[in-house]
């Protein structure tokens, strides 16, 4: 053992208590070590360690662990030992509670990225219901709200909008095109297995579009989801749920599931008294059907979803109807109407004899078919997308250097309506790629990826991506990650808040092959910083990450005229830079702490000067507390989470009640949930959202005469409904 | 053109694992060891010898899976690499010298 301290290390024992259980050695976290006769003593931790100060009055050491026998042990020397405790007879194991706690969502230690696994437990946390609201407990994604109409709420990464994120389901690109705008309210929650959210560039098996980022959804697997599974929501916002799920195992090899969603708010409320609704009128329904196909034995595993959603919005003034007052200039109203169908088909095939060998196949074909009026505006957009994606992965020499590689064919059509006028494009990308992963086992591990993609648009052009990884002491890792993306500015479908407001849409042609502009391309480069530690015995965690994203192009848009919104290539300089702390303790067992400061630098060379984007904070906190009761031997358990967020100030453009721009205010925004597990069946939360009842004022700029110049409903900086009530159930077999 | 680059860059790797699988052997043995400290060293240990494919330790069952290429390596010279660090195995002892050093977690019961 390291002893930094001489003096310290003189005069104090260490150890470790552990136990055998089959042929494994565990730790015992917990047991308590004292001094024989004295009151000095102290508890190990989760890998059984302790540290104790010699005793003047004792040289006799009592272990005792609950379960366990008592141990004395005579300490003469100060060298570290090793100590099995044995089990004690008289105690019947299946009347102990045995309390373990996993955290539900964390930095991976092992993986060469830089990836935040979230697994189910965690969306439980969240209020409500969707994957944009899912990731509210998570300081790595910043939820943001997209306008004052449709109460959809944006995720930010790094400082930079979801458009430049890639969000996949499984591992199939799905919130691209026409579904960036609502494409993450159309996940339930419920659906989700797990998230894997990673910071930097990313993966290059997927594709080149991801710029800050990737996250990719594990949905609910038939084979291992439960049979039933039931949940009813209802919240003071006028909000109810229902989903449902359905599991049946056909065969040994055979099952499918049957996965329903249902949502609807029909109360008009308006409490801010600006005439318009505070949250929409909404229906939607949301059906999945998955066959999965396992045998393990031969290495086959197949998957064939088929999905079809309908979802239907209705915003604006409280009086609007639709029937009447459609396309007229009295009564101010919007509707936007949904449909889409995706289908995937997956196979992948482990080769039995050589496990480190696989093949894989992933084609998804999707319809996305958005019809939208706002005021006497309208937008239309019909997305067609396939994908497909054949994979094989192996080995170099020996498991130490993976390789993935493969190819992948995209075709995107795109239909769109604006403003009457009728634009048309089709994006068709072939592309090859190969990853080494080599991995070292100990300590140092790095992943490299290139691929070449040809696209109709944007040429032919290569993408490198690596990431870094060096561990040391076991308990410290460092990070380094580079790589480029580029992607098509889809203008109208990724700021779809633009036609909340009556501004002039002025794009700035530039011969670029979309809308008039050159494909969006970007660096990323980061570096990242994380340690295990203990301070007073408990568990802690710190990580520091710095990212940068550097545009080389970039659609800029550009607010900052009255009654204008612009799109232009960037001219100059854009870019990101996100430094990030988390520190992350559990003081009690049943109790874990997490705390994060964020600072985002996103800086743009507008035509009007070099300015922070607006509406993206500089500084934001995060604190989530988060406890579990012991289980006890009926099942039963109360769980409470609390969340707090700061939002500092961010830059406003210049309307009508500000004339000269300004900053807005900062603000905190708190969330909290208890939970009553009444059985491992059936259980019942409920909740505040927004405890504090902070709202922005002034939401909407002119609501008084929506259909002058000066009416914009896209300057959101704060919440735009108060302190809101809501509960819940879940029942499951 | 275009396509020619696609293909070669797809079909090269391919190519060359199809070579390297011919002649392979998978075995099974008993290594002793407790935790995923020793999963990471014996692993480690095992793909240092040239030829091995392929190696997986069950830390319930103590168990490690081995893939290698029958003309590049030669089993024992596997065992004696994995008992060199420490882990006992079936055919092989550790040095007691080198057992007594091991990392704190992974001080096993001995058999013998």
């Amino acid at each position: 053992m390291f002893c930094v301290n001489l003096a310290f290390c003189q005069d104090s024992i260490s150890g470790k208590i552990v136990f055998k259980e089959g042929e494994e050695t565990i730790p015992a976290e917990g047991a308590s070590i004292y001094w024989l006769g004295t009151n000095q003593g102290t508890i190990s931790d989760s890998l059984g360690d302790f540290e104790l100060r010699e005793s003047s009055n004792s040289k006799k050491l009592i272990i005792s662990y609950i379960g366990f026998k008592n141990d004395t042990l005579i300490i003469s020397s100060f060298k570290k030992f090793v100590h099995f405790i044995e089990r004690s007879e008289q105690n019947n194991l299946d009347e102990v509670s045995v309390y373990e706690r996993r955290k539900s969502s964390k930095l991976s230690f092992t993986n060469t990225q830089n990836t935040i696994f979230v697994d189910a437990n965690e969306l439980l946390k969240a209020a409500c219901c969707n994957l944009s609201e899912s990731f509210e407990t998570n300081p790595a994604i910043d939820v943001n709200f997209s306008d004052a109409l449709t109460g959809t709420k944006q995720i930010n990464m790094l400082g930079l909008k979801s458009p430049y994120i890639l969000i996949s389901e499984e591992n199939i690109p799905m919130i691209r095109g026409a579904s960036q705008a609502y494409g993450l309210t159309f996940t339930p929650g419920t659906w989700v297995e797990s998230i894997q959210i990673s910071k930097g560039s990313g993966s290059v098996v997927n594709g080149f579009e991801s710029i800050v980022g990737q996250i990719n959804t594990e949905l609910r697997k038939p084979f291992t989801d439960n049979p039933l599974y039931l949940n009813l929501y209802g919240s003071k916002n006028g909000r109810m749920e229902l989903n449902t799920h359905l599991n049946k195992i056909i065969s040994d090899k055979w099952s499918s599931g049957l996965y329903i969603h249902v949502n609807k708010r029909n109360q008009r409320i308006d409490n801010n008294l600006d005439g318009f609704l505070d949250l929409p009128l909404s229906d939607q329904i949301n059906l999945l059907n998955r066959f999965q196909y396992t045998d393990s034995e031969k290495g086959w595993l197949l998957f064939f979803n088929w999905r079809f959603l309908n979802d239907q919005k209705q915003t604006g003034q409280v009086s609007f109807n639709p029937d009447i007052d459609k396309n007229s200039s009295m009564v101010w109203g919007s509707e936007i109407k949904t449909n889409r169908w995706d289908t995937a088909f997956k196979v992948g095939y482990v080769f039995p004899e050589s496990p480190y060998q696989s093949f894989g196949l992933q084609t998804a074909y999707s319809i996305h078919d958005q019809n939208a009026y706002y005021g006497i505006r309208n937008y239309n957009i019909l997305h067609e997308s396939l994908y497909v994606n054949v994979l094989y992965s192996s080995i170099f020499n020996n498991t130490n250097n993976k390789f993935r590689t493969g190819l992948n064919i995209t075709t995107d059509n795109y239909t769109e309506n604006v403003d009457n006028e009728d634009i048309f494009r089709s994006d068709k990308n072939i592309g090859a790629f190969i990853e080494w992963n080599h991995n070292e086992l100990d300590n140092l591990s790095w992943t490299a990826g290139l691929r070449i993609d040809n696209h109709n648009n944007m040429g032919t052009f290569l993408t490198p991506r690596i990431h870094f990884r060096y561990e040391y002491k076991n308990n410290t890792v460092i990070r380094f990650s580079s790589g480029s993306g580029r992607k098509a500015g889809n203008v109208f479908a990724e700021n779809q808040s633009i036609f909340g407001t009556n501004r002039r849409i002025i794009i700035n042609p530039d011969n670029g092959p979309f809308y008039g502009l050159l494909p969006e391309i970007a660096w990323n480069h980061g570096i990242s910083y994380s340690r295990n530690f203990n301070i007073f015995n408990k568990n802690a965690n710190i990580v520091v990450d710095y990212f940068k994203t550097n545009f080389v192009n970039q659609v800029i848009v550009d607010y900052e005229q009255e009654g204008r919104i612009m799109f232009y290539n960037l001219d100059g300089k854009s870019s990101a830079n996100s430094f990030q702390i988390t520190f992350d303790i559990s003081p009690l067992p049943q109790l874990e702490i997490k705390t994060a400061y964020k600072n985002d630098k996103v800086k743009i060379d507008y035509l009007s000067g070099y300015k922070q984007k607006q509406l993206v904070p500089e500084h934001r906190y995060f604190i989530n507390l988060s406890w579990n009761s012991l289980v006890n031997n009926k099942n039963q358990q109360w769980k409470y989470d609390f969340t707090m967020h700061y939002v500092g100030k961010q830059r406003l453009v210049a309307n009508s009640n500000i004339p000269n721009g300004g900053y807005s205010q900062s603000y905190f925004i708190a969330n909290s949930q208890f939970t009553r597990v009444f059985s491992d069946k059936f259980e019942v939360y409920i909740g505040f959202e927004n405890l504090g009842d902070f709202r922005q004022k002034d939401l909407i700029i002119d609501w008084t005469y929506p259909f002058t110049s000066n009416f914009d409903t896209s300057q959101v900086w704060g919440p735009v409904f108060g302190r809101m009530l809501y509960s819940g159930i879940r029942y499951k077999i | 053109m275009k396509t020619k680059i696609l293909i070669f860059i797809f079909l090269i790797p391919m190519g060359m694992s199809a070579q390297r699988l011919s002649k392979k052997e998978i075995t099974k043995f008993q290594v002793l060891g407790n935790c995923e400290m020793c999963k990471m060293r014996i692993e480690k240990a095992a793909l240092s010898v040239k030829g091995v494919k392929y190696a997986k330790w069950d830390i319930p069952s103590n168990q490690l899976t081995l893939i290698y290429n029958l003309n590049k390596s030669n089993l024992i010279d596997i065992h004696n690499s994995i008992a060199a660090i420490g882990h006992d195995t079936d055919m092989k002892l550790a040095p007691s010298e080198v057992y007594n050093e091991l990392p704190i977690c992974c001080l096993y019961i001995r058999k013998k």
